[in-house]
C-alpha cells in the first residue's frame, strides 16, 4: 500500500486500532440491517397475519425443542417448482411474529411453511410415531415420546409474556386487549390475551394465515 | 522458503523497528493476485448496476436489468429485476405451454380422455407428479396404501365409490370416515356375535351360533348395523360404509394375524371401539381445479370402478 500510510500509526495507537477494528467489522451488519429501518416496503401488507396462539406457540416450541428446524425448512422460496409442489412463497409478512424465525435453506425433508391441513390429523400422528409406517423411503427419526409425553401448560402465561417482550402484540392489560381488537378483530384479538392463555389453549389454526386469493402477485412484486 | 534462498534475495522490510533491530519483512502480494482483487471491485460496480443494490430513501436502487411478466389481469408489466417477478415470468412461461394441454382435457368429458391418447398421456405424466406432492404421503407412491390407514387405490373395493364423478367429489371436498363404538350399548356377548356374523359373511372361521345371533342384532335395532353398511352388508357409498362381505379390511387388523380367533377378534375390536378415522382432506382451494380433475382420472386410472 502506498498511501502514504503507515501500519505503525495504527499498530501503536491501540484506541485507534479498536475504533477501526469496530468500523471494519460493523460493515457488513450495518449495511444488511440497518436499510431494512427505513425501507417501508419490508414487509408486504397483508391480511390475516397474527400472533401464534397458545396452543400454536407451544408447538413451535416443542417444534423448536426437538430441532424440527435442523432438517425442514419455513420458507417457500419464489421458484416454480417450489409453488408446485409447497404452495405460494412465503412472505416476510408471514414471518413478522416469529422469535427466532425458522426459514432456513437447509432441506432434508420438505418445507413446512404450508403443510397445514393437507395431510389428515391421523396422517401426522402417526408420522411423528413412525415415519417410516407412512412414507417408506424417509429418514426421519421416530418421535414416539410426543404422544406419550404430557404437555405441562402451567408456564403458558409466563412463556407469552417473554414474546411480549420482545415485541409480539399479546396482551397483558385492557388497552392492549382492546388494541388487538382493532388490529386483529374480535374474534382473534380474546386468543392473544395472556390472562386467558390457559383458557384458549385449544385454539388452533390450520395452514395458511394468509387468503392468497384475494392478492394479486403483482402486488407482491413491487414490495421487492 | 530455504534459508539459504532467502538470504540471497532481498527482502523488503515493512521499515519499522521493535526494541531496536526487530524488524518485520514485507513481502508483497503477487500481482496477478492483487490485479484480480481489483477486477472483484469492477465487477461488484457491474453487477450494481444491472442488479438491485444500495438502499436509497425507502426503497433501493433497482439496477438495469428487468423482467417482463404477465399479471393475473392479463396485462404486460415491466419491473426491475427481482425473483418474484422472475417467479411470475417462470410461471407465465410454463402455463403458456401447458394451457393447449389443459384446455383439451377441461374440454372433454372423462370418458372421453380415456379414449384420447394424447390426453391420456398428458393425464398420466402431469397425474403422477400431483399424486406424488400430494397424494402419496398416505396413499403410498403406487397407490396402495397403507392397511389400518389409509385406502388402497389400486383395487376395485371404493369406499365413497370409484366413478370419476364420486372420485372428483372427494378430491374435491375430502371425507370424513366415522363409526360409533358399540362397547357402551352393546354387550359384550352381543359384541362376540356381531363380530362372529361379519366373519362370517366373507368366509372366515367362525362360531355358527354366535353368528346366527349375530345376524338378528345386525338386522334389528339392538345394533342397527344394517342402517349403515346395508342390509346385504354390502355398505352403502354414499356415507362411506364399507362392504363386508368382500374379505378386504382397511380398518379391522384381520388380516395382520393367522389364527380365526385373532380374525374375530380384530374385527370385535372394531365394533367395540369405533372409528374416527378415515379422513381425507379436501383439495379444493390447494389444488385448482384443473389440477384436480387431472388427478381424478389419475386416481380412476389406478383401480376406479363404480
Amino acid at each position: 500500500m502506498n498511501f502514504n500510510f503507515k501500519h505503525e500509526w495504527i499498530e501503536t495507537n491501540i484506541g485507534l486500532m479498536a475504533v477501526l477494528t469496530m468500523l471494519a467489522i460493523s460493515v457488513g451488519g450495518l449495511v444488511e440491517i440497518a436499510p431494512l429501518f427505513f425501507i417501508d416496503k419490508t414487509i408486504e401488507k397483508v391480511e390475516g397475519v397474527r400472533p401464534y396462539t397458545p396452543l400454536e406457540q407451544r408447538g413451535r416450541d416443542i417444534y423448536q425443542r426437538e430441532g424440527c428446524y435442523l432438517c425442514h425448512s419455513q420458507m417457500i422460496r419464489p421458484f416454480r417448482d417450489e409453488k408446485l409442489r409447497y404452495g405460494h412463497y412465503s412472505l416476510a409478512a408471514e414471518s413478522q411474529y416469529d422469535h427466532p424465525f425458522q426459514w432456513g435453506s437447509k432441506r432434508t425433508g420438505p418445507d413446512l411453511a404450508r403443510v397445514g391441513g393437507k395431510y389428515s390429523n391421523e396422517w401426522q400422528v402417526q408420522h411423528l410415531v413412525a415415519p417410516r409406517s407412512m412414507v417408506p423411503e424417509s429418514v426421519m427419526p421416530n418421535y414416539p415420546w410426543l404422544l406419550a409425553t404430557k404437555l405441562d401448560i402451567s408456564d403458558t402465561a409466563d412463556r407469552m409474556k417473554a414474546l411480549r417482550k420482545v415485541g409480539v402484540p399479546y396482551s397483558l392489560t385492557q388497552e392492549e386487549y382492546k388494541a388487538n381488537v382493532v388490529k386483529f378483530g374480535e374474534t382473534v384479538a380474546p386468543l392473544l390475551h395472556i390472562p386467558d392463555a390457559q383458557k384458549n389453549l385449544l385454539e388452533q389454526a390450520m395452514g395458511t394465515m394468509v387468503d392468497f386469493s384475494k392478492y394479486d402477485d403483482d402486488a407482491f412484486v413491487n414490495d421487492r | 522458503m530455504s534459508e539459504q534462498k532467502l538470504q540471497s534475495q532481498t527482502v523488503q522490510t515493512t521499515g519499522h523497528a521493535w526494541d531496536g533491530d526487530l524488524q518485520e519483512y514485507n513481502n508483497p502480494l503477487p500481482v496477478w493476485w492483487v490485479y484480480t482483487f481489483y477486477a472483484t471491485f469492477v465487477f461488484a460496480i457491474v453487477y450494481w448496476t444491472i442488479y438491485p443494490s444500495w438502499p436509497f430513501g425507502k426503497g433501493w436502487i433497482g439496477g438495469l436489468s428487468d423482467v417482463t411478466y404477465v399479471n393475473s389481469a392479463g396485462e404486460t408489466k415491466t419491473h426491475s429485476w427481482n425473483t418474484r417477478a422472475l417467479y411470475l415470468e417462470d410461471m407465465n412461461k410454463a402455463a403458456i405451454e401447458q394451457k393447449p394441454y389443459f384446455d383439451k382435457v377441461n374440454a372433454m368429458s372423462y370418458e372421453q380422455i380415456s379414449r384420447d391418447p394424447e390426453a391420456t398421456a398428458f393425464i398420466l405424466s402431469s397425474g403422477k407428479a400431483l399424486f406424488a406432492d400430494n397424494c402419496a404421503a398416505c396413499h403410498q407412491s403406487g397407490g396402495q396404501g397403507v392397511v389400518g390407514f389409509f385406502p388402497n387405490l389400486t383395487d376395485d373395493d371404493w369406499l365413497y365409490g370409484g366413478s370419476y364423478e364420486t372420485i372428483n367429489q372427494t378430491l374435491l371436498h375430502g371425507r370424513r370416515g366415522y363409526m360409533p363404538g358399540f362397547g357402551d350399548v352393546l354387550t359384550g356377548v352381543q359384541i362376540d356375535q356381531l363380530a362372529n356374523y361379519v366373519a362370517s359373511l366373507s368366509g372366515l372361521q367362525h362360531n355358527a351360533a354366535l353368528a346366527k345371533a349375530g345376524d338378528v342384532l345386525f338386522h334389528n335395532e339392538t345394533a342397527a348395523c344394517y342402517y349403515c353398511h346395508g342390509v346385504d352388508a354390502k355398505g352403502r357409498k354414499e356415507i362411506g360404509a364399507p362392504n363386508l362381505t368382500d374379505g378386504i379390511w382397511l380398518w379391522a387388523g384381520v388380516n395382520a394375524t393367522p389364527s380365526s380367533e385373532g380374525k374375530v377378534a380384530a374385527i370385535r375390536t372394531v365394533i367395540n371401539n369405533g372409528l374416527a378415522k378415515g379422513v381425507m382432506p379436501a383439495w379444493a382451494g390447494r389444488l385448482s381445479p384443473e389440477q384436480i380433475k387431472v388427478l381424478t382420472v389419475y386416481v380412476h386410472d389406478l383401480g376406479g370402478g363404480v
